[in-house]
Formats: C-alpha cells, sequence, structure tokens
C-alpha cells in the first residue's frame, strides 16, 4: 500500500477528512520551502501537494503565476525540488508528498530519469495538469512500476465515460477541480461539488480530494463534508506572498490559516 | 533524409489523437478536454458537409477577396540574377493578412456550435484584427489578448481591433508577448467554456487545432497549385514561407507535400543571430517538449522552462511552432533556416523599393530568404515567396528604427 493510500485509509476509518495543502516550491525562496513544508505539517496537514513552478502555469490565476515567477527568479529546478522532498523525508517519513506542476519540466529532466529520482527523494505521487491520461501512454507505466501514485484531475465538464477511464489510470485519489476557471478563482459552488463528488463516488472507489475555491474554515467544511479530503492552495500562496520578508511570521500566518481548517474539518468527523 | 510521402499517408495524418508522428496531442488541464473533444467532432463532420464548405469558400470570395494573385515579381527577379520569384499575395486579403482566411472557418465553426463569445490571442494583432472583423460581421462578442510589449509596438492594430468593437486585454504576466497572451487566452477559455469559442491563431495549441487552421489554411497552396499550372505551366521547384506559429506556412506547403519535388523553406526568426540565444527560432535551435496543448519543438533551459524570445516582429516572437512542423523538420521534408532582424529589415525595403509592395516584417523574412534563395537556383526555376501580409502596420517600428517620429 503507498503512503498516500495509507493515510487516506487511517483518516477514513477514523470518519475524518484529508487536509491537503499547496504551496510552490522555491516561493518565497529555496531555502524555507522544507521549513514550510514542517509548517504545514505541525498545523495539520495529511498530505502536501508541492508545487514545481513553471515558466507557463496556464491553467494558474494570478497568485500562483506569481508564485512561479519568484520561484523561478531564485532558479529553482525540478531537480532542487527533489531535493527539498529528500531533505524534508530526512526528518518526516510520514507525510506523503504529491508533486503538481506541469509535463514540459519532467520531460526536459527525461522521464525515467525523473521517475527513478522522484523515487529515491520520497516522492509519493505525480500530478500533472496538462498530462490527460490520453497523452500518458509512455509516462504513466513509469510512475506506477515504481509505485509512484498518478493523480489525474477531474472536471465539472469531465463526462461519465471520462470519469470511469480517469479513475482506472489513477492511484493514490483523484482530484476534482471545483469549477471552470483557474486556481484561485472564488467560484466554488458547494451544492455543485456535493453531486458531482457524489456521482463520482459512484464510478470509482478511489478517495476523491477537492480542490479550487477553498480558502477558509467554512469553504474546507463545507466541501470536507461532501469529498474524502480538500485541496487548499491559493489562499497559502497569497499569504506566502504576503510575508516574504519575515519566515517567521510568514509561518505563524500560515498556521493560523490552516489550523482552523483542520479543526472545522474535524468536527464533521462522525 | 527525406522521406516520400503519399496522399494517403497524409491524409491519415493527424492521427486519431491530434499525433504528427512524435508531436502534437492533446495537453490541457481536464476542465478543456470535453470541449476539444466535442470540437473534433463536430470539425470532422463539418468538414464533410458540402453546406458549410460553400459557405466557406463563398466568404473567401466575396469577403476576403479570394483568390489572391500569384504576382510575377519580374523586376525583383531581374535584380536577384536567379529563379523566377512569383509573390503569393495574401496581403491583398481584407485585413491585410492570412490570418482571415483562419478566423473565417473558425467564427463559422463557432456559430455552427451556437457560441457566442469569441476569444482570440494575437501577437503582431493580424490574427487579432481578423477575428475582431469577422465577429464584427457576425456580430459576436469578441475578446482579444496581447502581450503589453505587443500593444506597445503594434498600436495601429490595437486601435483597428477596438474600432472593430472588440476588447482588448494587455497581457502583463510573463514576457508580456505572444506566449503570455495564449496562456491568459487558455485560462479565459478554461473559465468561460460553457459560452466561449476560442479561436486559435495559428497551427499551434491542442488538437484538433492545428488540423482545422491547417485546413483552413490550405487554400493559400491549392491556388498556387492551379494558378502556377495556368501561367507557367509547372509547379514551382521552391516555396518559402515566414514560420512563427506556422500557419501561412503550411497552409503553402500542405497541397504540395507529397510532390517531392517541391522543396519547401519556413524562416523562422533569428532576431540578433542564433549564437546570441536572441531569437525566435525553436526549429532551427530548439528541442522538443510540451507547451500550450501540444508536443513540439520549443525554446527553453536545460529545466524545461520556457525561454524569452527576440524577434523585431512580433508575429514571429514565439517560443514554439505548430507539431506538423517539428514532424516535417523530424522527416527531412522541409526545410527550417532563420533571418536576421537585420536581413528581415533589408527584405522589408528591397520589396518596398524594387516591387512597390510592402511587406509585413514577419512576412520579409520570407522575403530576405527567398531573394537570397533565388540567386543560387536556375534561370528557368520558379520560387513562390508567401507575402503572409502587409507592411502598413510595421511603419512605426520602422520609423523607430530609423530614428524618424511620425
Ligand atoms: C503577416 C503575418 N505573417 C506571418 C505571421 C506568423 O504567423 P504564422 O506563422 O502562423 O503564419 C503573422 C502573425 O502575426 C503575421 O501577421
Amino acid at each position: 500500500m503507498s503512503r498516500i493510500e495509507a493515510v487516506l485509509k487511517t483518516l477514513k476509518g477514523q470518519g475524518r477528512k484529508a487536509l491537503i495543502p499547496y504551496i510552490t516550491a522555491g516561493d518565497p525562496h529555496p531555502d524555507v520551502t522544507v521549513e514550510l513544508m514542517h509548517t504545514l505539517v505541525e498545523a495539520g496537514a495529511d498530505i502536501i501537494e508541492l508545487g514545481v513552478p513553471f515558466s507557463d502555469p496556464m491553467a494558474d490565476g494570478p497568485v500562483i503565476q506569481l508564485a512561479c515567477e519568484r520561484a523561478l527568479k531564485h532558479g529553482t529546478s525540478l531537480r532542487q525540488v527533489l531535493g527539498m522532498v529528500k531533505t524534508f523525508r530526512e526528518t518526516d517519513a510520514r507525510t506523503p508528498v504529491v508533486l503538481m506542476g506541469y509535463l514540459n519540466p519532467m520531460e526536459a529532466m527525461g522521464y525515467e530519469a525523473f521517475a527513478d529520482a522522484a523515487v529515491d527523494s520520497g516522492v509519493d505521487g505525480i500530478l500533472t495538469v496538462d498530462l490527460p491520461p490520453e497523452e500518458a501512454d509512455d509516462v504513466a507505466p513509469l510512475f506506477t512500476q515504481r509505485k509512484l501514485d498518478a493523480i489525474f484531475l477531474l472536471a465539472p465538464t469531465t463526462t461519465d465515460d471520462r470519469i470511469r477511464a480517469i479513475s482506472e489510470h489513477s492511484s493514490g485519489y483523484v482530484y476534482y477541480v471545483s469549477f471552470k476557471g483557474v486556481t484561485g478563482a472564488a467560484r466554488i459552488n458547494v451544492d455543485e461539488v456535493a453531486s458531482k463528488v457524489a456521482h463520482i463516488h459512484e464510478m470509482t472507489a478511489l478517495p476523491v480530494g477537492v480542490g479550487f475555491g477553498i480558502r477558509d474554515a467554512e469553504t474546507a467544511a463545507a466541501v470536507g463534508r461532501v469529498s474524502d479530503g480538500v485541496i487548499v492552495g491559493s489562499v497559502l500562496v497569497d499569504t506566502i506572498a504576503r510575508n516574504q520578508a519575515d519566515t517567521a511570521e510568514l509561518k505563524r500566518a500560515l498556521t493560523d490559516l490552516l489550523h482552523p481548517m483542520r479543526e472545522a474539518l474535524d468536527s464533521l468527523a462522525s | 533524409m527525406s522521406v516520400k510521402l503519399t496522399e494517403e499517408m497524409l491524409s491519415a495524418l493527424p492521427d486519431a489523437r491530434g499525433h504528427f508522428g512524435a508531436f502534437g496531442g492533446r495537453f490541457v488541464s481536464e476542465t478543456l478536454m470535453d470541449s476539444l473533444m466535442t470540437l473534433e467532432k463536430e470539425y470532422l463532420q463539418l468538414k464533410q458537409d458540402p453546406e458549410f464548405q460553400a459557405k466557406f469558400d463563398k466568404d473567401l470570395a466575396d469577403y476576403v477577396g479570394r483568390p489572391s494573385p500569384l504576382y510575377f515579381a519580374e523586376r525583383l527577379t531581374r535584380e536577384t540574377g536567379g529563379a523566377q520569384i512569383w509573390l503569393k499575395r495574401e496581403d491583398l486579403n481584407h485585413t491585410g493578412a492570412h490570418k482571415v482566411n483562419n478566423t473565417i472557418g473558425q467564427a463559422l465553426l463557432a456559430a455552427f456550435l451556437g457560441k457566442k463569445r469569441i476569444i482570440a490571442e494575437t501577437g503582431a494583432g493580424q490574427h487579432g484584427v481578423a477575428t475582431a472583423t469577422v465577429c464584427a460581421r457576425l456580430g459576436l462578442e469578441c475578446h482579444v489578448f496581447m502581450g503589453a510589449e505587443d500593444v506597445q509596438r503594434q498600436s495601429l492594430n490595437v486601435f483597428r481591433m477596438k474600432l472593430l468593437g472588440a476588447e482588448v486585454h494587455a497581457v502583463q504576466s510573463g514576457t508580456r508577448t505572444l506566449k503570455d497572451a495564449m496562456n491568459d487566452a487558455m485560462r479565459d477559455w478554461v473559465t468561460n467554456v460553457d459560452d466561449t469559442f476560442y479561436i486559435i491563431g495559428t497551427v499551434a495549441g491542442p488538437h484538433p487545432y492545428p488540423m482545422l487552421v491547417r485546413d483552413f489554411q490550405s487554400v493559400i497552396g491549392r491556388e498556387i497549385r492551379s494558378q502556377a499550372m495556368d501561367k507557367v505551366g509547372k509547379l514551382p521547384d521552391a516555396l518559402v514561407a515566414c514560420v512563427g506559429g506556422g500557419s501561412n506556412a503550411i497552409g503553402m506547403f500542405h497541397p504540395f507535400l507529397a510532390d517531392e519535388n517541391v522543396e519547401l523553406y519556413g524562416v523562422e526568426a533569428g532576431g540578433l543571430g542564433i549564437a546570441s540565444g536572441q531569437h525566435a527560432a525553436p526549429l532551427c535551435a530548439g528541442r522538443p517538449g510540451v507547451l500550450h496543448g501540444n508536443r513540439t519543438y520549443l525554446m527553453e533551459d536545460e529545466n524545461g522552462q520556457i525561454a524569452g524570445t527576440h524577434s523585431v516582429s512580433a508575429g514571429l516572437d514565439y517560443p514554439g511552432v505548430g507539431p506538423e512542423h517539428a514532424w516535417l523538420k523530424d522527416i527531412g521534408r522541409a526545410n527550417y533556416v532563420s533571418v536576421t532582424d537585420e536581413e528581415a529589415l533589408d527584405g522589408f525595403r528591397k520589396l518596398t523599393r524594387v516591387e512597390g509592395i510592402m511587406p509585413a516584417l514577419e512576412t520579409a523574412h520570407a522575403v530576405a530568404y527567398g531573394v537570397k534563395l533565388a540567386a543560387e537556383m536556375d534561370k528557368d526555376q520558379m520560387l513562390v515567396i508567401n507575402i503572409s501580409g502587409r507592411g502598413d502596420k510595421d511603419i512605426h517600428t520602422i520609423a523607430n528604427l530609423d530614428g524618424i517620429e511620425i
């Protein structure tokens, strides 16, 4: 059983929901990313989605675009991101880490070399925003052979046929994008999410994480009620942007954001 | 090494997943997949629909003014002293460039799909103008995304778009040029996917765009074939076109791919010279990667980050290229070369002075290379340069370079 599967299974046994924060690696500076990852865990993260910065993040809104620009200004490369995970693993063997990003940096590194290095660094899952399963024939087997979970997106526009096909290609969890739009927009409609996630649950046994538009304890609880976990991104990245200068202050601010979400999710526990 | 292409091979491309060999495909976030698959299905049906084709042909004739002439550049030929130089006059199309062939086709598609809101990206502004034009004609809401730097250097076209009723969004992210405009257009599309049709301006983007833009632009090459037979009694020996995303080039080349005696030359923007790194020539100096929904040759750094580009011409200032060109390069069917800013400006001046035809700066790259190539060819040979657009939009840029204020 993969580390992701194990964590999600334990949570399910406890009737609890997964809290999955996203930050962009190298933002505000490559030196503080590992420290911030530990902060996220202390504040209640079950799984970390670590963004690999890309020059052209087409699926992201301005907040994460700027995070990518800050990280790239410091030359944050995919190899460095893998190094960060390796350092994180030295003191945390428990928390799964999912790399989230765009395909081209992986392609430039070479898929096989990347998959090997990901395993060696202690990465657990790979989520590539611009890689639908149709194009993943060559890549996904490299991940599954190494027991890396391949996590794919589902969207409000995904047809039933595709939900089934995508779920078959996925392991660990599937990531449901809560609305049509880019990251950081505030368009979430909890009722729509609830009915679509219930529908997805009928078609796959995989846990369903929901991301896009979760910004506080209230939205986290509302979405947590109808899913297996919530992914929280732009609101954290925005907090990083506003506290770049002072790491101690930044860690406090991240904790102040995440902790209430953790409590709100746990208050749902049956 | 070149592969002999047959009509049969060509009609099978792209394959069902939108691949041209190792290139192309559909690399987008899940939200867009359903729309792209619907678009593909509808397009493949409409392509066989006589009513759709008749509408398209009628618009090209009566609204665009096709066929565009194939003009023998007698004086330029004499001065060059080599092959006969012929010019395919896409600059004479309504709105002044080849771009309108494609926007007419895609607007018809949008109408058939019942979409009322149109978005487009633009570099030089020619595609933006061509899109705003068809939207004005059909009464559609039009949003054009344009890099903030291009808004500056192509201000004339910005004003044209506004006059036509389009909203121009100046894109401030990234390098503030064409690639960033395309990013923002994709972001808009993902947000408004239910009611919005994205008219992509070149043979790039996710499948089916490279295929359908190619099909709409192939009228250029088909006309050249029959015009060459009428006027000269044979097919040309060489075809030359500039390559930004590659739509005017593929439109010119595609009907000739199976004619192995017709040499094809795509001219990329060499900027300050390939060695300087300051250029926009992914086929000449890039490597395969994935951007904007397809796998193709890209300009990128060793970590897979997309590199900044430079060209004096906004329409060529793009780090990628259409996937079909990437394939044609790899199988050796087409030659891809580059000319520098300086050479392109010389090409602009030469065509203006010798033939009284002022080409767009994009087109000037093809002119510069075409003249160089013609000089090395025999007098009984025939070379066609695709005059993809007219140069009025670039007069400010030229004046600035000459230190003149207008
Ligand atoms: C006149 C003209 N030629 C060429 C291009 C380059 O595009 P493509 O390579 O798709 O033909 C442009 C783009 O703006 C253009 O305006």
